[in-house]
């Protein structure tokens, strides 16, 4: 297998994780939304609070992590740019 | 000043302007207190902070077509971010969404996951992809990976629909409150709005668009945080609003139970002669409603919301500005972490807002006291004066009952200051952030279309051969005929019936999602596959939604898909139309395949050139 293909086997295998966390926090709790809100978080009803605040939180986070294993991945497969391209 | 180190100079020349904008909010503190009449400073702020914009507007014309385009590409990851989230959070994110909240509760929240959570599909699926293909506008990326002009002109069409839905509504937003900034009638604030927009983007483009836009942010998040943490930590709430309010959520809770939540009959509400679009209180603020369908409406709006976020052209060229694909990256989790600062605090001020009304035993509390002493509210009176809000007696006991205080959403943000009793200062900069939210928005919207036009059909198409200058001329008098159609039918007030905001986003989930991603993530996507796709699901959404919509055939909609989500339709046609057709059809040639496996990996050349 070329480097390329490497690269991008790896690089789909993040985009999979990414969107598996991101289907919890945006879909799957929501499922249960009523089960949710008999526990509290800070004083919110949990189901509340997640849409209110909590996976707006994890978006902004799962995004930055997502960013900076890519670079690694890039780095890793030595596709990082150059300041000229 | 704009010359030269320009970006170097980026966090000095904001900080200055953010400075500038705080003392210029202390002086028309002071002159409050010297007693300037609230109508002027409503004047002032909504004038002072557009001649900003269009300051910075003209100081960035340009006669490149890649500044005008992708604003030289050479925008920094976290001024890109604030950019962006100007351009995203439209007139009805300020002036409604907490709005929306106070009357719908955790229902509607699912807006804020859905209108959140796309830009995970963005940042993974589609931008840094984008950036490296190097286009100037989402079409160009359509038109080159897929070939063929006819392609290209699809994706025009299904940017036009979606980015035009929502375009008349943004300023339709800056009409609403340059009119009642300014005192002008609401026609003649239409105009003012879009000369103002235009002023803004006319001569510079992106780049003219991109430096304004991240001006209109700072204005926008803090006119928006100011009066939230004010309201809490002047009523006792808290001095941290985001993790203080979970009390009054509960006593919000007790307080529903209390005066019970009563759905008003529709014959009831039109004999008390309440005026059109006001809404009492019927929902449960934190309250989850139970059963599977619930669930599924919750999760399907949200779904509509990202996958359509992830597809709208004005939010994707954004990433094209950036000056490499990890800036594009990084670039996105910027813009929703600025994003985030706003989309957090709206149901705060709607829980606010809420507390403030309904508890009784606050001295702002008007729920279950007579009415004829909240006749003597100052607040209420004048809302009420301008058909804003409404009190119908409806069991005839001079007391004041949930069902029985209607008000527009609207009011959320731009009364709650007055009710908690904040100085008139910051009605006035609530005005001026309101007023930046729309027409960043708008100035993001009317550049994709026009962009699009000028770029894609223009010179790809109709002229090839036409000379840089010409295609500036065009692309700035597109910017005005898309701007002047706008106005005109935002200000024949039909808005009623173009329908909602969700329908951009369906519209552009339908047509473009699968077209876009396929054209990265799946070699064997063809031409005929997207452009069948493409049609197929324009066609089948926008059929849908012409079947459910209850002003055109109204019928009963299918697994609750009704025309808030009719994208989840076309988004699915799309997908089995675009995979069946690209099987059939011969497997895309050497060059074009080798043209993906480059988009795919950062280091190299743009596919297109610098200049194109």
């Amino acid at each position: 297998m070329s480097n390329k293909e490497k690269h991008w086997e790896k690089t789909r295998g993040l985009m999979i994780v990414t969107l598996l966390i991101w289907f919890v926090f945006g879909y799957l709790i929501f499922m249960f939304g009523s089960d949710l809100n008999t526990s509290s978080f800070m004083g919110y009803p949990l189901a509340y609070y997640m849409c209110a605040q909590g996976s707006i939180i994890a978006f902004v986070v799962l995004i930055f992590w997502f960013a900076n294993r890519q670079e690694k991945i890039d780095e890793e497969f030595g596709f990082t740019e150059k300041e000229d391209d | 000043m704009f010359k030269g180190n320009f970006i170097d100079n980026l966090p000095k020349i904001y900080g200055t302007y953010t400075g500038g904008f705080i003392v210029f909010i202390l002086l028309m503190a002071i002159a409050e207190q010297a007693g300037m009449t609230a109508k002027t400073i409503g004047i002032l702020f909504v004038a002072f902070t557009v001649c900003i914009y269009a300051f910075i507007g003209y100081m960035s014309r340009t006669v490149q077509v890649d500044a005008y385009y992708v604003a030289g590409r050479q925008v920094p990851t976290v001024f890109n971010g604030m950019a962006t989230a100007a351009d995203w959070m439209s007139g009805a994110s300020f002036v409604a969404m907490a709005g929306g909240i106070y009357f719908g509760g955790y229902t509607y929240m699912a807006f804020l996951v859905g209108w959140t959570g796309g830009y995970v599909l963005v940042s993974s699926l589609l931008a840094p992809y984008l950036r490296k293909f190097g286009c100037y506008t989402v079409p160009d990326f359509i038109g080159t990976r897929y070939g063929g002009n006819f392609a290209r002109f699809c994706a025009v069409v299904v940017l036009t629909l979606a980015s035009f839905t929502y375009v008349t509504a943004q300023i339709n937003a800056t009409g609403t409150i340059a009119s009642r900034a300014l005192s002008i009638p609401f026609e003649l604030g239409v105009w003012v709005g879009l000369v103002s927009i235009l002023l803004c983007s006319m001569l510079g483009g992106m780049r003219a668009v991109t430096w304004t836009q991240v001006a209109q942010y700072i204005v926008l998040i803090i006119a928006y945080l100011i009066p939230v943490f004010w309201i809490s930590n002047k009523s006792g709430f808290g001095f941290f609003p985001h993790f203080m309010l979970g009390e009054e959520v509960a006593r919000l809770g007790a307080l529903e139970s209390q005066f019970g939540l009563v759905k008003n009959a529709a014959a009831d509400i039109k004999a008390a002669g309440v005026p059109g679009g006001l809404k009492s209180i019927a929902v449960s603020h934190a309250g989850v409603p139970e059963g599977g369908m619930a669930a599924w409406k919750f999760i399907s709006l949200a779904l509509c919301m990202m996958v359509g976020t992830a597809s709208l052209p004005h939010i994707l060229m954004r990433y094209f500005t950036t000056p490499s694909v990890k800036a594009a990256r990084k670039s996105v989790a910027w813009s929703l972490f600025f994003i985030a600062l706003l989309y957090t605090s709206a149901p705060m001020l709607a829980t606010l807002s809420k507390i403030s009304l309904m508890d009784p035993n606050l001295a702002t509390g008007i729920i279950g006291k007579p009415i004829a002493e909240i006749m003597k509210i100052e607040w209420v009176n004048s809302w009420i004066n301008v058909k804003q809000a409404f009190i119908a007696d409806f069991n005839g006991d001079g007391i004041l009952q949930l069902n029985e205080w209607f008000m527009r959403g609207d009011v959320v943000v731009l009364a709650t200051p007055e009710v908690a009793g904040l100085p008139y200062v910051i009605s006035g900069l609530v005005a001026a952030g309101g007023m930046a939210a729309a027409m960043s928005t708008a100035d993001g919207l009317i550049l994709a279309i026009a962009n699009a036009l000028s770029h894609d059909i223009y010179y790809k198409i109709i002229d090839p051969k036409a000379d840089v200058r010409k295609r500036l001329l065009v692309a700035r008098s597109l910017l005005i005929v898309i701007g002047a159609a706008a106005a005109y039918i935002a200000s024949m007030r039909i808005t009623s019936i173009l329908g909602a905001v969700a329908w951009a986003f369906d519209f552009a989930m339908s047509g473009l999602f699968f077209p876009l991603i396929l054209g990265v993530w799946w070699k064997r996507a063809t031409r005929q596959g997207a452009i069948a796709g493409m049609i197929a699901g324009l066609g089948s959404g926008t059929a849908y939604l012409i079947y459910v919509y209850p002003k055109f055939m109204g019928n009963a909609p299918w697994l609750g898909i009704d025309h808030l989500r009719f994208g989840i339709i076309g988004a699915s046609v799309c997908l089995v139309v675009m995979v069946i057709v690209s099987l059939m059809t011969e497997e895309p040639d050497k060059a074009t395949q080798q043209m993906v496996d480059e988009v795919r990996i950062p280091s190299g050349k743009t596919i297109l050139g610098k200049q194109h």
